[in-house]
């Protein structure tokens, strides 16, 4: 056996010319070059989010409701409350392209006027969710000790309490409008954020970085805007994108309940539920436009949503 | 065991008078009484509605008033409907929710679990991918929406099944399915992640080493240790389901406590939103305690950790 490891050996040598042996030259340069490029976080996730075809389906169905909202309603010739007793209830035309209602109205214009409601509701209610949850988790986290466990048995007893319930209550009381959907929705929305942004917190504060801030003297608030915010993003960005359908269904639910949005104003749910009162005769596109846009939204969401939490874990990194 | 149960427990009537209290003060934010409205009831009439009422009474006094009667669970008349009590129309919706409810858990969660088990043993195949799409759908869809386009499809234009009420099984078709499909997409969901995580564990492979047969492997040792998760989210599902029946019994006009209540906001029939809330969020904090208590036995590491007396 080992005869024959020493024969190939010899063999081998013979075959391979000696310079071939010789160390290499130094090259101080070439030693510190990087082979792949480097990517930092936000490139890598980016490359990684682009690969999911699903994600950035969403991903662009999003940015192109976003402008509809935008233009949708100032391109038509049509108001959102303009009701016209020459046109009622008219099917999908080259006037009306997706029909009119019982009162003459445009289901373009308002389908549109829908998004604008349905996409601000959605993020002010993320936006507001962040900030509150961010400082309240940040806190808790940081101070941790009594600080925590008070702000941690307060926010137990919050999560206790039926979201849907809090709210429609809370609308009872305040009456319904735009404003106060967004601040009863608000009113107990930010714990999940709040305890997601302090389980982070908890995992990173013992690091050095941390450590290295506090020893130069930085104060609580910079340590969690400065080292401890950036490197929970991921996460965040994640719990925010599955907040907004969340939310947006919120609005769509209390409207067709009728604790929203108030008629002549037009939002999915308001839509949906006056298309429930036509459903017997036919009109299928009373139902289905704003039908197929809370859905069609939530699902652009809640795709984003998976696959930036696929991205966004440095787990998963390749 | 005992100190966790007790502990919950506490948790539990806490959160229940917390939000009984929110509601009482709540609902005297409201300006007006219920009895100013335009039909003009003279001023003995109005008076004694007062008193029969106890509105006369300061603050403090309706408060504790208002606290004997949820602990003696008699919530007073309805105002608006004068012959009847919160008692007799919760008495008359509840059983009527709960059937609701029950078949609806039932199915969402043997659909759910089912249609994951399989999406995680056909895993990145073409099941898989079905099953998933198929429950990012569900979750989507909002449940009033897929209950208004059910009864135009099913019961509208197809005329298969009955579009509304509740009188045999065949109306509670469309009701449940509508209601069902969210919760059933989110334990698909959950059950393939779980599943997924758990045929990797090394007791798997040993369990198919000892030449057990498929089906015993992924019932007796996978499935068992992957409905956790699901336990766990139960909380919340229920809690999703309970609302849900808001606006399902709304489009379906099933005569259950959601119709009542959403009747009671519309009509801002006090003493009936009150009485509602309450006994909605006490039945669904005990639903949450009784899951809590679940998984303390499911899980043996829990009960022991939490006998160890640290939290």
């Amino acid at each position: 056996m080992s005869a024959l490891k020493e024969k190939q050996r010899d063999d081998s040598h013979s075959s391979i010319p000696d310079e071939w042996f010789r160390p290499k030259e130094k090259n101080i340069d070439e030693a510190e070059s990087v082979v792949r490029p480097s990517l930092s976080y936000w490139e890598d996730a980016w490359r990684r989010l682009r690969q999911n075809k699903l994600a950035m389906a969403g991903f662009v169905f999003l940015i192109l409701l976003a402008v509809m909202a935008v233009i949708g309603p100032w391109i038509s010739p049509y108001t959102v409350s303009e009701a016209s007793l020459a046109d009622q209830n008219q099917p999908p035309s080259l006037n009306h392209w997706f029909g009119t209602d019982e009162l003459g109205r445009d289901v373009f214009t308002r389908t549109w006027y829908g998004a604008r409601i349905s996409l601000f509701v959605g993020l002010m209610a993320a936006l507001i969710d962040f900030f509150i949850g961010v400082v309240y988790g940040g806190i808790s986290g940081y101070k941790g000790g009594r600080t925590d466990n008070v702000l941690m048995r307060i926010i137990e007893i919050l999560y206790g309490l039926p979201y849907l319930l809090v709210v429609i209550l809370l609308l009872v009381v305040m009456g319904p409008s735009l404003l106060t959907i967004i601040i009863a929705l608000t009113v107990t929305g930010w714990v999940g954020m709040a305890r997601i942004v302090r389980g982070q917190v908890l995992q990173l504060k013992h690091n050095e970085f941390v450590m290295a801030s506090q020893s130069f003297g930085a104060k609580t608030k910079r340590i969690i805007r400065k080292n401890l915010l950036p490197n929970t993003m991921g996460p965040i960005i994640v719990q925010m994108t599955l907040t907004v359908p969340t939310a947006i269904f919120a609005e769509a639910f209390l409207s067709f309940l009728g604790l929203g949005i108030q008629s002549p104003y037009a939002s999915w749910g308001v839509m949906a539920n006056d298309a429930l009162g036509v459903i017997l005769s036919g009109d299928w596109w009373r139902l289905f436009f704003p039908a197929f846009f809370i859905s069609a939204t939530m699902f652009a969401f809640n795709v984003l949503g998976d696959g930036l939490q696929d991205a966004l874990d440095p787990r998963l990194r390749r | 065991m005992v100190t966790y149960i007790l502990k919950r427990l506490v948790y539990m009537i806490v959160t229940v008078f917390i939000i009984a209290t929110l509601t009482f003060f709540l609902m005297n934010l409201i300006p007006g009484s219920p009895f100013n409205e335009e039909r003009t009831t003279n001023a003995a009439v109005q008076q004694n509605l007062e008193e029969h009422y106890h509105l006369n009474e300061p603050l403090a006094v309706q408060y504790i008033l208002y606290l004997k009667s949820i602990i003696t669970l008699d919530f007073g008349p309805s105002i608006k409907q004068p012959t009847e009590t919160v008692n007799s129309l919760l008495g008359r919706g509840f059983p009527i929710s709960a059937e609701l409810g029950i078949w609806t858990v039932l199915i969402a969660l043997v659909s759910g679990v089912a249609l994951g088990v399989f999406a995680a043993l056909k895993h990145n195949h073409l099941i898989d991918y079905m099953a998933m799409t198929i429950a990012v759908l569900g979750i989507s869809i909002p449940n009033f929406v897929l209950a208004t386009m059910l009864i135009q499809q099913l019961a509208v234009q197809l005329e298969w099944l009955p579009a509304a009420t509740w009188s045999s099984p065949a109306h509670m078709v469309l009701p449940v399915l509508a209601l069902a499909t969210g919760p059933m997409a989110i334990i698909a969901r959950l059950t393939r992640s779980s599943m997924l995580e758990t045929l990797t564990q090394d007791y798997i492979k040993t369990a198919r080493a000892k030449g057990l047969s498929p089906y015993k492997v992924v019932v007796k040792h996978a499935l068992k240790n992957a409905l956790m998760p699901v336990v766990t989210i139960m909380g919340t599902l229920l809690a999703g389901i309970l609302t849900g029946t808001f606006v399902i019994e709304k489009i379906f006009a099933i005569p259950g406590m959601g119709k009542y209540f959403v009747e009671g906001i519309n009509q801002r029939d006090y003493p009936v939103i009150m009485g509602t809330t309450v006994f909605y969020s006490a039945f669904l904090v005990f639903m949450l305690f009784l899951v809590d208590i679940a998984y303390g036995f499911l899980d043996p590491r829990i009960k022991l950790h939490k006998e160890g007396g640290s939290s």
